[in-house]
């Protein structure tokens, strides 16, 4: 492409090939993303060079042919630029990998993961599971569940700490439960134009553009959350964070500027966040839907404001709530609704 | 005899491998096998029962809402707990968009791809399906998902998000429409009806859903200036898909899209004749599972791996209905809920390739003119979300239909804790193993007969007609 030299200018690799696997997961990821909002998204990936080597929703290639493609990949034959692994790896039981043995091959789905990313130039964890071991290492973990790199928030998982694929970065972790599509197509498109390195990932290898949101951030819950006007029960319209469960003041994704499904969120669906892009989410330590308290204090503050400053701050909005907040806050619909003022907006 | 492994199944969700015994070039014994366990069974144990709102539905990325529902409904049961109208309305909304969005996903992106391959070149359709129904490079794909797209645009003003949304509860919904939104869905729904009427259909929905016989759809088929059902009907005429893939023929539902006093789609059980659904006639076999225990009813079942066993070939349980195995999914959901042109199907030939997916698209037909009927009977300003208590000791049970089938949940709850929670999935019927009498589950059973080996398609639009969902069948 033009302008190598010109960091103004993408570098198109083209093609830029895709293999994606499942591993233990729910698939869900591969749906979110074909709910991705482009005109085409086939047409989108190969618009900016990436060629999808293989998909198990998508592909034709089926059986044999599949084990091939990989075989490919592995000698060499086929550049493997961007290995996509949904699902957690499963190395039960008793370490034999047999909770996932990939089909037809009958080799257990992490050997697979293991040796492709080895010669693939990025191995990219799509969503929670692959990236922390998620859903599937809850409770006891009994198929001994891991991400590629991280095991919960601990560094490790498959691949080891220290691991960097072929093109020097981390594994990249497009953590959630699911993953948004454009969370998924703009990591990959700024891979293929050459336009991503390690400083767009953050201290856990999740990209930066949505992992330096919180969740909060465009919430339209927010007056109440100002005036901690709170829900008390689903279907309320007021802040989830006081009794709820809601973690949006500390959960890292742009789930409420970048919408969902036609316009929606979490949130906006009148459900908690639930962390899904975090480490552990999966084991909070108290049922979803409840906000852990301290002496009535919600122990999950945001992370970087003093709970001095919280508790205070609280109090003061509290006791200032207007009528229309605290009475909208606790109904299904609006009782109250703004004023129309005569006198004009000043 | 030779023995052959197809695997990896892609197009089908999840992992699946297929086992066949081929005397002769025909299939003389199936095995289905299931190779993933992930363990929900185990991991819901000891946890706050609300909890299953956020872990069922993370089953199954493709039948989320169907999981969620399923939960929903077992913990409503535990509590006693009849949810607000508009919630029973919202609800079923956000269930069937999911139900029809994954049979166009089923038909367009999963089955027919397979009749684009090289192996039917010659074949007087075959340019025509290359060009349609080529897997990621047919003209369909490039029109499907951005229509599969606005009408799941739909979730986020029903339940937030799709999938994976914890806004379906036990009581209704934890979000109120608004009547703007009333209008926005609406109109989300007719935009998707035009979709199904000129690219799928070329006909009005009421017309297909009035097919009354396999003779009228016959007739259909010869009048209609093609859409892309017209297109499959040509296909299975020239490649005989009716007679491939015959099942059990005994049909399983347990009724789905709750009324005020009714279901829209009544359950039941159909072999020629209807009779109700005894669900405590309901019990898993694990003869042939990894698994150790005993055949038990699911409210008192059991999931305990053991990758060493003998007799083991896959993770997945086998449900029977009174010792039977029994085929669930579009068609058994439509013969049980009398619609005439799938007993039509079902009473000529039975359960096979071709019905199974003409049913798939004649339930598409059958509810979305119902979902804006639904649309219209919500009432801004009155109740989303009905609150009740959960018991400290108490059970329920969750029985709906997701796109692919019967699914049940049972919840035992003890000390305020879920004590037992058992998943019986649409594909754990139909892919099950063989249970302790050695009976095939459905897919093997259909199986039989196939045509197989290098260059046959056959066994894939076989396991394909099922629309299985591995990720649901284990859990």
């Amino acid at each position: 492409m033009n302008g190598a030299q010109d960091p103004g200018f993408f570098e198109m690799k083209a093609p830029f090939n895709l293999l994606w696997l499942q591993s233990a997961g729910c698939g869900g990821c591969s749906m979110s993303l074909l709910c991705s909002g482009a005109r085409d998204l086939i047409g989108a990936l190969e618009a900016v060079g990436i060629r999808i080597l293989w998909h198990p929703s998508l592909s034709e290639a089926s059986g044999a042919e599949v084990t091939r493609i990989f075989e490919q990949c592995l000698s060499g034959e086929v550049a493997l630029d961007a290995l996509c692994v949904e699902g957690a790896l499963l190395r039960g039981p008793r370490g034999t990998g047999r909770f996932h043995r990939h089909a037809g091959s009958g080799v257990p789905m992490a050997e697979w993961v293991m040796k492709l990313a080895g010669v693939a130039r990025h191995t990219l964890a799509v969503g929670s599971c692959a990236a922390w071991g998620g859903v599937a290492a809850a409770g006891e973990n009994h198929t001994d569940a891991c991400g590629l790199q991280y095991e919960g928030d601990q560094p490790g998982g498959l691949l080891g700490a220290g691991w960097k694929g072929r093109g020097g970065l981390p594994v990249i972790n497009i953590a959630g439960c699911p993953c948004h599509p454009d969370w998924i197509t703009e990591t990959l498109a700024a891979l293929a134009l050459g336009a991503f390195g390690a400083k767009d990932l953050d201290s856990l290898g999740r990209p930066r553009f949505f992992a330096d949101h919180l969740v909060h951030h465009g919430c339209t819950r927010n007056e109440y959350y100002e005036f901690k006007a709170s829900a008390h029960k689903p279907s309320d319209l007021g802040c989830l964070m006081e009794n709820l469960g809601c973690k949006g003041t500390q959960a890292h994704a742009d789930c409420n500027i970048r919408l969902w499904s036609g316009g929606g969120s979490c949130a906006r669906g009148g459900a908690p966040c639930i962390s899904c892009t975090e480490p552990g989410f999966e084991e909070p330590g108290h049922p979803f839907h409840e906000t852990p308290k301290l002496a009535g204090i919600p122990i999950g503050l945001p992370t970087d404001m003093p709970k001095a400053w919280f508790v205070a701050l609280a109090a003061l909005s509290k006791s200032a709530t207007p009528k229309r907040v605290r009475d909208n806050a606790v109904a299904d619909h609006q009782v109250v609704v703004p004023p129309v003022k005569k006198t004009g907006l000043k | 005899m030779t023995r052959i492994i197809v695997g990896p199944f892609n197009r089908v969700e999840g992992d699946l491998e297929v086992t066949l015994e081929v005397k002769e070039g025909v299939v003389a014994e199936a095995w289905a096998g299931s190779p993933l366990y992930r363990g929900f069974e185990q991991i819901l144990r000891g946890k706050h029962p609300m909890d299953a709102l956020m872990f069922a539905p993370r089953i199954c990325g493709i039948c989320s809402v169907s999981q969620s529902m399923a939960a929903a409904a077992a913990l409503a049961d535990a509590m006693g707990l009849a949810p607000a109208p508009n919630g029973r309305i919202t609800r079923n909304l956000a269930h069937a968009v999911e139900n029809v969005a994954d049979h166009f996903t089923h038909f367009y992106l999963f089955f027919m791809p397979d009749f684009a391959r090289a192996e039917y070149a010659g074949r007087a359709w075959h340019a025509r399906a290359a060009e349609r129904f080529r897997a990621v490079r047919g003209s369909a794909a490039a029109e499907v998902l951005p229509s599969r797209t606005a009408f799941l645009g739909a979730m986020g003003t029903l339940v937030g998000k799709w999938p994976h949304s914890l806004a379906i509860q036990p009581g209704g919904v934890a979000r109120a429409l608004e009547a703007s939104e009333k209008i926005r869905l609406f109109g989300l729904l007719r935009d998707f009806r035009r979709h199904a009427e000129t690219a799928l259909f070329n006909d009005a929905l009421e017309a297909v859903a009035a097919l009354d016989s396999a003779a009228a759809l016959a007739r259909w088929a010869a009048e209609r200036p093609r859409g892309d059902f017209g297109a499959f009907l040509e296909i299975a005429d020239d490649l005989a898909l009716a007679r491939l893939g015959r099942g059990v023929d005994r049909f399983m539902s347990y009724g789905n899209y709750p009324q005020a006093e009714s279901q829209f789609l009544p359950g039941g059980v159909w072999d020629g004749q209807l009779q109700a659904l005894d669900a405590q006639a309901i019990a898993e076999d694990i003869s042939h599972a990894w698994l150790d225990g005993e055949t038990r009813h699911p409210a008192r079942g059991e999931t305990r791996p053991r990758d060493e066993k003998a007799a083991g070939y896959t993770w997945c349980k086998a449900p029977r209905l009174a010792g039977l195995p029994m085929e669930t999914g579009a068609l058994a959901r439509q013969a049980v809920a009398g619609h005439p042109l799938a007993r039509d199907l079902v009473a000529g030939e039975g359960a096979n390739v071709r019905s199974r997916v003409v049913a798939r698209l004649l339930e598409i037909a059958v509810i979305l003119p119902e979902m804006e009927r639904w649309a219209q009977q919500l009432v801004p300003g009155e109740p989303f979300c009905a609150q009740g208590e959960l018991p400290q000791e108490g059970a329920g049970v969750g029985l709906v239909e997701a796109a692919r089938g019967s699914l049940g949940h049972w919840l035992r709850i003890e000390g305020g804790r879920i004590a037992n929670y058992q998943i019986v999935s649409p594909t754990t019927w139909n892919f099950s193993p063989r249970d302790a009498d050695g009976t095939p589950g459905p897919l093997e059973q259909a199986l039989v007969g196939t045509p197989a080996g290098e260059g046959n398609l056959a066994v894939q639009h076989v396991v394909r007609s099922f629309d299985p969902c591995m990720v649901c069948t284990v859990h």
